[in-house]
């Protein structure tokens, strides 16, 4: 029994590290309340890891009604989020405190 | 100061709906308001908390902190409205009957305000912390920044009003279906809260990321002011996944079955009662 268990515990850990070791990064920039790049390509159908730094002083919420995603990120820092798998197709995205200016969307194909 | 006043709307009415929800649920229960206005003074007080350590908590567990931290308090809000609501089926005619003497000491009327009280806690917290990082955002910006407090003073009050509307229709419902009433919307409340729970896991990674089932956002967007009530109140998602739903699903049978099981058994617990008395 215990030893069902390690297997499991085992391949728990492998799924996970492949799992990790498969997700693709991207890097996406807050400055003076813009998002740099404003257009993200990601692949379709995988899961990826946006990394979103923020290099204003001021707090901003990455929110996609589309993807279904918000995320407050403080000022100088960065946060994660994962989204995707995705159809292909254009989500757009927006920075909630600064709507005006914080646009950008993610493309996936 | 448009927007501003929209983004603090948003957070404060979501908070003050379910404040609107327990306050009404707590009617005439003693000593109710120090509970609920301790529980808005806790969760103010831990929202200052929490947007001063926003960053550690986002980082941590890998980066999905801040979800984890959401549908940790979305979970415990669900547990502490399913146990008043079960606890609530089992003594309702007994806190009817309490209620009916003015001034009475319900002293077992102090369960479910101290479990909904804690609810009212946990929903302050979590918007109040985002409304206290935009603020202190907005205070970091200089001078261009009042209009905007202003935005966030309006926002805050429209919240308010909004709220209070909220309550005082509720309250207009005579006190026998009132508790029905009440019962029903901290049901859905929390069922909502379950879905919304379900998201921020989704979002973490710790569940399936799934497309929404159905994309209803045309007919009534969630971001719209009915759209934000309907979703507190009622849990209406306009993009909800497959988890989403059976999160819903769950709490909502887990809770009714609840209910239903410990109104069949508060009969033999009130004879008991009377042969000890």
């Amino acid at each position: 029994m215990a030893r069902i268990a390690h297997l499991v515990a085992i391949a728990a850990l492998l799924t996970v590290g492949t799992a990790q070791a498969k997700t693709q990064t991207f890097d996406l920039t807050i400055t003076d309340h813009h998002f740099q790049p404003e257009a993200v390509t990601i692949p379709a159908g995988e899961k990826v890891k946006l990394m979103v730094h923020n290099q204003d002083a001021t707090p901003e919420e990455f929110e996609s009604y589309e993807l279904n995603r918000e995320k407050i990120i403080p000022g100088h820092s960065q946060a994660v989020i994962f989204i995707g798998p995705l159809d292909a197709g254009e989500y757009p995205f927006f920075g909630e405190f600064n709507q005006a200016t914080a646009q950008g969307r993610v493309i996936a194909e | 100061m448009f927007s501003t006043a929209i983004i603090v709307f948003r957070e404060v009415l979501e908070a003050a709906l379910v404040v609107a929800v327990v306050l009404a649920a707590t009617q005439g229960l003693a000593r109710r308001s120090r509970w609920i206005v301790g529980g808005i003074a806790a969760g103010l007080l831990g929202s200052l908390l929490v947007a001063s350590l926003t960053q550690e908590i986002s980082m941590a567990f890998a980066g999905v902190g801040q979800e984890l931290f959401n549908a940790a308090i979305l979970l415990t809000a669900v547990a502490m409205l399913a146990w008043h609501n079960i606890w609530m089926s089992r003594h309702a005619s007994q806190l009817i009957a309490h209620l009916r003497q003015v001034g009475s000491h319900v002293s077992s009327g102090q369960l479910p305000i101290y479990f909904l009280a804690t609810a009212v806690g946990l929903a302050v917290l979590r918007e109040g912390s985002e409304v206290v990082l935009f603020t202190q955002g907005l205070a970091a910006g200089g001078s261009e920044s009042l209009p905007m407090l202003w935005g966030a003073i309006v926002g805050l009050g429209a919240g308010l009003v909004l709220g209070a509307l909220i309550y005082f229709g509720l309250v207009r419902i005579p006190t026998r279906h009132l508790f029905t009433v009440t019962g029903w919307l901290i049901l859905l409340l929390a069922a909502g809260m379950a879905a919304s729970a379900a998201g921020y896991l989704a979002q973490a990674g710790w569940l399936p990321v799934q497309p929404p089932l159905w994309n209803s956002s045309d007919l009534l967007s969630q971001h719209s002011v009915p759209g934000e009530v309907l979703h507190v109140l009622v849990g209406y998602q306009d993009r909800p996944t497959a988890i989403q739903l059976s999160f819903y699903l769950t709490t909502l049978v887990v809770i009714a079955v609840g209910m239903s099981l410990s109104r069949q058994r508060a009969p033999s617990i009130n004879r008991q009662n009377a042969s000890i008395h």
